[in-house]
């Protein structure tokens, strides 16, 4: 359970952020892949922790979930993989772990208030 | 309406400050041209054996120093520093994995330049680590005959982040029916190409090769080469 961790960086990320544009966090948008090793539910919950008796408490946290994408160096495609146990192109079957998305740890927009 | 909520983009990573840091540990490592091996597994994998024989094995004809992360004990140090290598306990408390600034803390009045090679024991969890880039080298995760074969399709996303793959305890296999063939295609189905290794480090069957990827591991880093194992 290190989701409380990421929420912690997560909370002084947004807050670094927030004072460079000023205003108000009302909700955080981030993006989380699928091999980041990153539970959503665990992450909202460990952010309402994370962000409370902060300037950011009672702001939404908006995930939106981003699925691994492999290269096929067969079919010379990016291509989506059907499940993180099997790293084959869905299209030929070829193995391949060449991962071209689904690392992402992002925090990608604030929604600010002033 | 002037209270509307403006849409501000950020675009940064979360764990923004650990990869600064470990990106910071890493040109360190690279300048003093000490070669870094971290190890991940889940508890009882037989990491703190596994290198109790690298450090006895390396420390005649290298300077070896190693990091272990637990979350309470020092025992583990305490155990390795048997070898006569520079041993320092990381205890993380509650926190279920290193982070680039527990290395950090934890190399405090080490002179890199002294050392070959530095090994960071991460704290015994296939999950957590693999968030968190340490700055290493060369990362090995390690499973135990004694966990099963489907290992690595449980946990798929800390295979994506080692190089490579340990198969321990190899000595057990038989007395367990170990199927080496079904968890090396465990493997391979999750990271295909990635390199495994078995080794014992009970009896030492393996240890010759794991040993020697150490050992080509720190040529190829100090003859400027890039440091990644082909797979």
């Amino acid at each position: 359970m290190h989701e409380l961790s990421i929420a912690l960086s997560l909370v002084d990320l947004a807050r670094e952020e927030a004072e460079k544009h000023g205003g108000r966090v009302c909700a955080l948008h981030v993006r989380i892949g699928a091999l980041a090793g990153v539970v959503p539910e665990a992450l909202l919950a460990s952010y309402e922790m994370a962000s409370a008796d902060t300037p950011l408490e009672g702001s939404r946290l908006v995930i939106e979930d981003v699925p691994v994408v492999v290269y096929c160096p067969e079919c010379r495609a990016e291509r989506a993989l059907s499940s993180v146990q099997v790293f084959c192109c869905a299209e030929c079957g070829t193995p391949t772990g060449q991962i071209q998305q689904g690392r992402e740890l992002e925090l990608v927009a604030l929604e600010l208030e002033s | 309406m002037s209270h509307e909520p403006r849409l501000v983009e950020v675009r940064k990573n979360i764990l923004k400050q650990n990869d600064l840091n470990a990106r910071e540990l890493r040109r360190r490592f690279h300048e003093a041209g000490v070669f870094v091996v971290s190890l991940v597994s889940s508890p009882g994998a037989g990491k703190t054996t596994l290198l109790e024989k690298t450090l006895a094995a390396l420390v005649s004809r290298y300077r070896v120093a190693a990091l272990v992360g637990d979350l309470a004990t020092e025992n583990d140090a305490a155990r390795l520093a048997r070898s006569g290598a520079l041993v320092r306990q990381i205890t993380t408390g509650t926190v279920c994995h290193l982070e680039a600034a527990m290395v950090q803390q934890g190399l405090d009045g080490w002179e890199m330049d002294r050392l070959d090679f530095l090994f960071v024991e991460n704290v015994g969890n296939l999950v957590c680590p693999a968030s968190y880039d340490l700055g290493e080298s060369l990362r090995f995760v390690a499973v135990s005959v004694t966990e099963g074969e489907d290992k690595p399709l449980k946990y798929p996303t800390i295979f994506n982040t080692a190089d490579v793959a340990l198969i321990t305890k190899v000595d057990l296999a038989e007395a367990v029916g170990f199927d080496a063939a079904a968890a090396l295609a465990s493997v391979q189905s999750v990271r295909p190409g990635m390199k495994v290794l078995q080794v014992s480090a009970k009896t030492g069957q393996g240890m010759d090769d794991f040993l020697q990827l150490l050992e080509g591991g720190l040529h190829a880093a100090r003859s400027g080469a890039a440091a990644g194992v082909a797979p």
